[in-house]
């Protein structure tokens, strides 16, 4: 039985980090009312990036910090239309996902089929050495941590901190946050780079150790999972959470079911992880009370400030 | 200290309109010079072979235009939905169901010789995006789940689907496994228009709903309904206009027409189904009706424009070796600086001292 619960658990948890990244990122951003639909373009710039940078012989560290100012570098385009100009959030959302997606192929041309070490899995003396619990919780890489402790984070800066607080108060009522005195775009701003550095992470993540390769697109829709995971985690860090372990558990369980050689098309399995965001989207979204009592007010809203 | 500022107009500009999608491509051009100096090209040899050699032969139009069918197709039918605020990203998804449904009925109809057979293939092709796209209008309109983030699901799901099928079920008995189905017949694709070129007399259903759409949306009282259910939810309520319908026509509206120019690349250019049947035209067309600032004639400048930029991208591969992705780097670049300019119809720059 641990021989086959441990790699599935273990895979789980694996799959489902660079969801949590891009996921709990772009909840930051939601929650000060903007929509950025670029995860997708931001993961892969990040993932091509911080590939690059550690073919290049660099500590992954320092390629996981490349990738993710690349991707703030791609929000901050995104945030100079949708905040600056005040365009239509998801037109520049989806021009965002278009550019990365061609720039990290271009960027991702020169890398061939190389590979590159993937970061070593922890091993804490003793911890690591109990049977199933050691295998499972205490024998992963650091980014799998990582992970959790930003949902924490997150959790912690919206509910139990004031710049938390104001980030929420901008996100529902932008005109009045103005009104006493926050600077809303400013604010909004700093949210949506946040969210572009953590779909960089989240990128780094696929291509320095999920994957360790390049391949053209290989986010392959997981920036719009992230996406749907914060509507299903109704805007809430610890929910996030949750649904990615979901989506992670869905996501290794096809891939078993493929080796283990069962009798259905690999490409039926291989839907399973996008039917699967279809069916929780339908479940969080079938009571409207739900998502109107969670959703940001002026989420997707342009904001322009009187002069 | 001066600074610049924006002040809404007290009407859009209709100049503005008009001129806002040039300077974008004009900005995209300034944009793109830098990106090409730092991959180590040539700007300007790579923009020339970019926008004006594809142009220069006969069938270097023949393939523009070619190209830039599918692109309106599917671009029409997104205005629609942009217009009411219906967000359908997933057209790329339709035209992969439509080109699946069609082709069926192309192999269905395989042996001997029937004058129906292409006008049943683009019925089925229609009904293919249809009901493709009648999925995310029922979990919209009755489960409240949106639909930017289904459609492009089931984009995913319908490339799975198209991949299956032409590993099993519709594969090529005769084709030495690889995963294809067999050419379609004679009566099943169209022929050429021009002996020796590929574009085909369905670019005319084309112009006809370019026609079609405008009718629809500047001249017909649903058009005037989807208008200002996007610009103003609140008084499309007020009036009592139905939400729910509206967005299933436009949804189905969008469906059917990508599901056709899957359809019309199925029977035309390709003449059977592989594993890969687009190069991003349901994307790129998202592109497309916003550089037609969501109106038909605009939606056909732009399909032109950006099929110019496949057909760029696909030269420059050849002759200078340049990755075909930079065409959809391209792409993005376009749209975002499109978006840029398109500020100005709405608002002027001025300046405060």
């Amino acid at each position: 039985m641990d021989h086959l619960l441990i790699p599935l658990l273990n895979g789980t948890l694996v799959a489902a980090t660079p969801l949590i990244f891009a996921a709990i990122g772009e909840l930051i951003t939601e929650r000060s009312g903007v929509m950025n639909l670029g995860i997708e373009g931001m993961m892969l710039i990040g993932a091509a990036t911080a590939f690059g940078v550690a073919l290049h012989g660099q500590p992954a560290f320092i390629a996981a910090i490349v990738a993710m100012l690349a991707a703030a570098l791609m929000a901050s385009l995104f945030a100079l239309l949708a905040l600056g100009l005040a365009v239509n959030q998801y037109a520049a959302g989806l021009a965002l996902t278009i550019l990365g997606s061609g720039l990290s192929a271009v960027i991702g041309r020169q890398f061939g089929a190389s590979s590159v070490t993937s970061i070593a899995k922890l091993h804490i003396p003793v911890l690591s050495d109990l049977p199933l619990i050691g295998q499972v919780l205490f024998s992963q890489d650091p980014m799998v941590y990582m992970a959790l402790g930003l949902a924490l984070l997150a959790w912690w800066f919206l509910n139990r901190t004031r710049a938390g607080l104001v980030l929420r108060a901008v996100g529902e009522a932008p005109h009045s946050a103005r009104a006493i005195g926050y600077p809303v775009i400013r604010i909004r701003y700093s949210a949506t780079v946040f969210g572009g550095a953590m779909a960089g992470l989240a990128g780094a993540y696929l291509s320095l150790v999920y994957t360790p390769l390049w391949v053209d697109d290989m986010t392959a829709g997981r920036g719009w999972i992230a996406q749907a995971l914060v509507v299903f985690a109704t805007w809430k860090p610890g929910r996030v959470v949750l649904g990615a372990w979901l989506f992670g558990g869905v996501t290794v369980a096809q891939l078993f079911a493929q080796t283990f050689g069962l009798h259905v098309p690999t490409q039926f399995m291989s839907a399973l992880p996008y039917v699967a965001t279809i069916v929780v989207l339908v479940a969080i979204s079938r009571n409207p009370r739900t998502l109107r009592l969670n959703t940001p007010l002026s989420l997707a809203q342009p904001f322009r400030p009187d002069h | 200290m001066t600074r610049l500022y924006l002040e809404r107009r007290a009407v859009p500009s209709r100049i503005m309109g008009l001129i806002a999608p040039a300077l974008a491509l004009l900005a995209m051009i300034l944009c793109a010079i830098p990106m090409l100096e730092l991959a180590g090209l040539a700007p300007l040899a790579t923009l020339r072979v970019f926008f004006l050699q594809p142009l220069a032969t006969g069938n270097g139009i023949s393939e523009w235009l070619l190209k830039a069918n599918p692109l309106v197709l599917i671009g029409l039918g997104l205005t629609v939905g942009y217009r009411a605020n219906v967000w359908n990203i997933g057209a790329e998804g339709m035209y992969t169901v439509g080109a699946i449904c069609a082709a069926w009925v192309a192999l269905h109809f395989a042996a001997g010789v029937h004058h129906w057979v292409l006008a049943a293939m683009m019925l089925a092709g229609i009904l293919g995006g249809m009901a493709w796209a009648a999925i995310p209008a029922f979990l919209k309109t009755r489960l409240n789940t949106s639909e930017i983030l289904v459609t492009l699901m089931l984009t995913y799901v319908a490339q799975l689907l198209l991949s299956w099928l032409v590993n099993g079920p519709m594969q090529d008995p005769q084709g030495l496994n690889y995963p294809q189905t067999a050419l379609f017949s004679d009566s099943a694709t169209f022929s050429p228009l021009i002996a020796g070129m590929r574009v085909n007399a369905s670019i005319f259903i084309t112009l006809g709903a370019v026609v079609l759409a405008w009718l629809l949306l500047d001249r017909s009282f649903l058009g005037f309904q989807l208008k200002v259910s996007g610009a103003a939810p609140a008084a499309a309520r007020y009036a009592g206009y139905a939400q729910a319908r509206l967005t299933w026509v436009s949804l189905l509206i969008s469906g059917a027409t990508a599901g056709l120019a899957g359809m019309f690349e199925a029977a035309g250019p390709l003449g059977q189904l592989s594993p890969v049947i687009s190069p991003g035209y349901g994307f790129a067309a998202i592109i497309v009706a916003f550089i037609g600032r969501l109106r038909p004639l605009g939606v056909l400048c732009g399909g032109l424009l950006l099929s110019l930029l496949y057909l760029g991208g696909e030269a420059a591969q050849m002759s200078m070796n340049v990755p075909a992705a930079l065409s959809r780097s391209f792409q993005g670049l376009l749209l975002f600086c499109l978006l840029a300019t398109d500020v100005l119809v709405d608002f002027r720059i001025r300046v405060r001292t």
